[in-house]
């Protein structure tokens, strides 16, 4: 608190020198002094016209803030320029990114939206899954603020998803939190680790909602940058579909659930455009928010039951530019207007200014708008659950946000022009001239060794089980709580989480979130389309059917154009496989300025899968449990090791990343989905990062049984060796447990689709090893040792 | 204001001969886990009766369940708030005339804090949140919840907290050993630094049992340990924590008659 003051007081003196007679700045120093406040209002603004304001402070560029006067043909106040200057971010406007952003909508076929209630744009996009049940989820970054304070800035970002989903009228039920961190042996890498996984831990496991898988990898490209994504899935009635808009002129505006205090602001401004440091050390704690998970447990049951009563026509949560955001938004969508009083928001802190109030991010706040007939209603459920709140105004139809304090008019704008109608900028991009030469750096053209012997195989696959990335993240998700609510069918480390919907029938729904950073860097457009292929192919291995696509598009600045080359790229691969995979983006966020002293991260779009199961019961888990049943390898292998983790452990970066073919993704899910539905595997597991070796090293652990393998046949068939067969990451892959009654129809089907398969071991609950025939042998114990110990080394 | 709307949508429990008995389940402001407690006591034949911590009716129940959660968001101590609400006076008040009383997790928090359990919880020796599949030895089977194991077996059921590590001084330890009031302990791991392993206890008449552990989260095939565990659990199982529920079910049947 203090700090921020501090900083204030500072450029408010500086500023106060420069423009003695200007109000705003005037303002706040003497209300600081506890003296009389001087409100800077649309009348003051007229008449002060030439009144120097600190747009550039706030984030806006000249011809943004040029735009702003030109829109409200007068200086903006200093509440109104505090909305614009929030509302126009990189975070909020997608300004640099929405030009690209649209082939998600312009991309998609009939078919492709069948299934789809609500689509993007809305606070999360809702898939429809059957029998009147309708799931919506989204994943949204956190990754600036969780630089700057860890703990709460993941725990914020856990709080404003799930708000999200709320204000969409359904029950959460889920949350994923897919990590990247910088190299593991960094020192600040602890700090990070620790605060952002009690942070998800504290916040998600207070409000009751299992944390049913995610990512957690380890790069130095991230050391400066952490990457803090949250995924939130909730389910509702079809019926119980709620979009926020105000509409239906003289209903009541209402602001409910925490006070207004002077965290997070200017958060969606400051922290997402610029780097943090100048010497290594956070400077910006203050525009963090502090999140109460307990005030939001609250806040989901009581808003549940507002929805149930039907007391409210819509709720909008509050999260970036809080106030401003909420208002504008809710105004543009519904009758195009609305009239505030803010001395009637309740605050923490009796200090804040107007334009604080209006940007603040505290946490746990909704909007909602209410008949006057509803009024006692909700004011009987905001008792119920000892929720405070406060009546700010109503909706009107004169198509203007009028906001007044103290009866006098600071703010008077067209709603649209703050929420809807921001800069939109067609940013400059080009193909980095780097990117040939990184290209044509193969592996295989490195001086990197290639293990050969069976001691040197052995080595590798325990160095590969043990190494950051593919090492258990158990350490990460035994700090949540995975069974809460008990639907969980499956959580990490299985493939995807899956959730229970309808506890009569079984409904219920499979979510993958997957993304490779190196792949991406090594090609935007295939490395984009490689994540979507994992995630749709994680879904598919449990069993689920793929519907839909949420992404979180995590790059570095948009002002470098080869950044932007990525993005744009990223994008264009994401829409196009999307459009060939059937399934649409219902919703995400973009995440720019990733970049610290001009190194920006990898590229990393993740992608999040939202598959459907008619029955969870029959959902696949990842490893093999019964003795004798016959292994089989699903797909091709190709020497395909540039930009593997295997690489990666040799500190090699390039080439091109695996090839995609996504007709081949699909047909594997189908007969992942047809082999789970008629009940011929029970165990499956995809092949992604670490290969083969990656894949049978988990499904052995999974529940701790062996199992013999013979590779002979795979090597000969697709003319590779037994290390290549190991640790490429070749793609359309997986391996399958079969019970020896299923072996018959398991193989006609994949020969009556064309599919390569072919038989490579034995599942071998006497010998506690994963016996790799006339090569090597891994005891179990030895593995498990390997593969669990190296986050407790670091962090425990 | 006895409503809890969107707080467990209890629909009727199966025919089973037990659907007569009437388990509450309280939530308080933060609870989470009422839902699954519910949901056990209907997939152990019972019937299961939400019950708001703001109201003086107990509505009848033949036991209680003050389920797992951070009520309060345990920013004080865990259960220190909640022991304050009007309901416990209630369930003080009846467990004192022997109704069956089980305070799971957080519940066992507020149990303690109300004094009808001895000793505390005190933040995990490792500090953190911990969730993960643990095994405990029913020690005593002579309790109303607990009838239906033998004593000395050992059952595996989710444990997940922030706050577990139960202490207590020497002389309330020996008494609660020397009473059989240890109704489950630890095994092979303590995973949160407990005295003597103590995973759950007993009141001396044996009607308010509390543990950490979470029974009503190993009461479905497929929804608990069974799919979770490092195949300690086989396929098909991780129920044991059932045993919990038809325990004081059958009791309350048995003695209706």
């Amino acid at each position: 608190m203090s700090e921020r003051v501090d900083a204030r007081l500072e450029t408010a003196d500086e500023a106060k020198n420069e423009h003695a007679e200007f109000g705003y700045v005037a303002d706040a120093v003497e209300h600081i002094e506890g003296r009389k406040f001087n409100i800077d209002t649309v009348k003051h603004a007229e008449e002060t016209p030439d009144t120097p304001l600190p747009w550039a402070e706030l984030g806006l560029k000249e011809d943004e803030y040029n735009r702003v006067v030109e829109i409200l043909g007068r200086r903006p106040t200093a509440a109104e320029l505090a909305m614009y200057s929030v509302m126009w971010s990189e975070h909020c406007s997608y300004k640099s990114s929405k030009v690209h952003l649209r082939q998600f909508g312009e991309k998609v076929t009939e078919d492709m939206k069948k299934h789809l209630m609500v689509g993007i744009g809305e606070n999360a996009g809702v898939v429809d899954i059957g029998d009147g049940w309708a799931v919506t989820y989204k994943i949204e970054s956190h990754n600036h603020p969780s630089f700057v304070e860890p703990y709460q800035g993941a725990a914020t970002g856990v709080g404003g998803i799930v708000r999200d989903i709320i204000s969409m009228g359904a029950r959460p039920v889920a949350v994923m939190d897919p990590l990247r961190f910088g190299a593991i042996d960094h020192p600040d890498t602890a700090r990070l680790v620790h605060g952002i996984v009690a942070g998800i831990g504290g916040y998600g496991n207070s409000l009751g909602l299992p944390n049913i898988g995610g990512e957690v990898v380890f790069d130095s490209v991230y050391q400066g940058n952490p990457l803090v994504n949250a995924l939130a899935v909730g389910v509702m009635r079809h019926e119980d579909i709620r979009l926020a808009n105000a509409s239906g002129v003289g209903n009541k505006v209402v602001l409910f659930g925490a006070r207004t205090g002077g965290d997070g602001i200017g958060g969606a401004s400051v922290l997402a455009s610029e780097s943090f440091e100048d010497d290594g050390k956070p400077a910006k704690r203050p525009a963090v928010q502090v999140g109460d998970p307990f005030a939001e447990k609250v806040l989901i049951e009581c808003c549940l039951e507002l929805f149930k009563s039907s007391v409210v026509e819509g709720i909008q949560d509050l999260g970036a530019a809080g106030i401003s955001c909420a208002t504008s938004e809710l105004a543009s969508n519904g009758d195009g207007g609305m009239h505030v009083e803010l001395t009637s928001v309740l605050l923490r802190d009796p200090s804040l200014t107007p334009g604080e109030i209006l940007m603040s991010e505290s946490q746990e706040r909704m909007m909602a708008v209410v008949t006057p007939e509803n009024v006692a209603a909700f004011e009987a459920i905001m008792e119920k659950w000892n929720v405070e709140f406060s009546w700010l105004g109503e909706v009107t139809d004169t198509g203007r946000l009028i906001i007044e304090w103290d009866g006098e008019k600071i703010v008077d704008v067209d709603p649209r022009t703050v929420a809807h109608e921001g800069p939109v900028y067609d940013r400059p991009y080009h193909r980095p001239e780097w990117l040939d030469g990184v290209q044509a750096d193969t592996f295989n053209s490195s001086s990197a060794e290639r293990p050969a012997s069976r001691e040197e195989l052995k080595a590798a696959v325990l160095e590969l089980m043990a190494s950051p990335n593919m090492c258990s993240k158990d350490w990460v998700t035994n700090q949540y709580d995975r069974y809460v609510q008990g639907n969980t069918a499956l959580a990490m480390p299985d493939d995807a989480g899956v959730i229970r919907v309808d506890e009569e029938t079984g409904l219920g729904v499979a979510v993958s979130t997957d993304a490779n950073g190196r792949y991406t860097y090594l090609d935007p457009y295939q490395g984009a389309q490689l994540a979507l292929a994992e995630s749709y192919r994680n879904v598919a291995t449990t069993g689920a059917v793929p519907m839909a696509v949420s992404d979180c598009l995590n790059f570095g600045s948009p002002e470098d154009p080869e950044v932007m080359w990525q993005f744009a790229e990223a994008v264009r691969g994401l829409a196009d496989g999307c459009q060939e995979l059937g399934i649409p983006v219902t919703g995400g966020n973009v995440s720019l300025y990733n970049q610290t002293g001009g190194v920006a991260i990898h590229p990393t779009p993740v992608v999040g899968v939202l598959g459907r199961f008619d029955d969870v019961a029959r959902r696949t888990p990842s490893g093999w449990r019964e003795d004798g049943q016959a292994i089989y390898l699903m797909g091709v292998t190709k020497d395909e090791l540039d930009g593997s983790e295997w690489a990666n452990l040799r500190g090699h970066l390039g080439g091109k990343p695996p090839a995609l073919d996504l007709a081949a993704e699909k047909l594997l899910g189908e007969l992942l989905i047809n082999a789970s539905r008629d009940g011929m595997i029970d165990a499956a597991h995809d092949l992604s990062e670490g290969g083969l070796a990656a894949t049978l090293s988990d499904m052995a652990l999974r529940f701790g049984v062996g199992a013999r393998i013979g590779l002979g046949e795979v090597c000969e068939r697709d003319g590779v060796d037994l290390f290549t067969a190991l640790f490429s990451e070749s793609q359309a892959r997986a391996v399958v447990s079969v019970a020896r009654s299923e072996e018959v129809r398991f193989k006609d089907m994949c020969s009556a689709r064309g599919f390569a398969h072919i038989r490579i071991g034995v599942v071998d609950t006497e010998n506690q090893a994963l016996d790799f025939q006339d090569q090597f042998s891994l005891p179990l114990a030895e593995l498990k040792e390997a593969h669990e110990g190296t986050l407790p080394k670091y962090f425990a | 204001m006895t409503e809890t709307p969107l707080i467990g949508d209890f629909s009727p429990a199966p025919d089973s001969g037990l659907s007569g008995a009437r388990i509450g389940v309280i939530t308080f402001p933060g609870t989470l886990d009422d839902r699954d407690a519910s949901r056990a006591v209907r997939i152990a034949g019972g019937t299961a009766v939400s019950l708001w911590h703001g109201d003086h009716d107990l509505k009848g129940v033949d036991a209680v369940v003050i389920p797992g959660g951070f009520s309060y968001g345990d920013y004080l101590r865990a259960g220190a708030i909640s022991r304050f609400a009007p309901l416990m006076e209630q369930v003080v008040d009846a467990s004192k005339a022997g109704l069956p009383v089980l305070g799971i997790c957080n519940g066992f928090q507020v149990l303690t804090e109300a004094h009808l359990l001895p000793g505390s919880m005190i933040k995990n020796s490792h500090l953190h949140f911990l969730c993960r599949d643990q095994r405990l030895r029913v020690e005593n089977s002579n309790t109303a919840w607990t009838s239906e194991y033998e004593a000395g077996s050992e059952i595996v059921v989710p444990l997940k907290n922030q706050d577990g590590q139960y202490v207590a001084d020497e002389k309330t330890l020996d008494e609660l050993e020397g009473e059989g009031r240890v109704v489950f302990r630890y095994v092979d791991v303590n995973p949160n630094g407990s005295r003597r392993d103590i995973a759950g206890i007993s009141n001396a008449a044996g009607n308010v049992v509390g543990l950490m552990p979470h029974p009503e989260h190993a009461v479905e095939a497929g929804f608990g340990p069974d799919s979770s565990a490092f195949g300690e659990v086989e396929l098909g199982g991780g129920t044991d924590g059932l045993g919990i529920f038809t325990s004081v079910l059958k009791k309350i049947v048995a003695g209706a008659k």
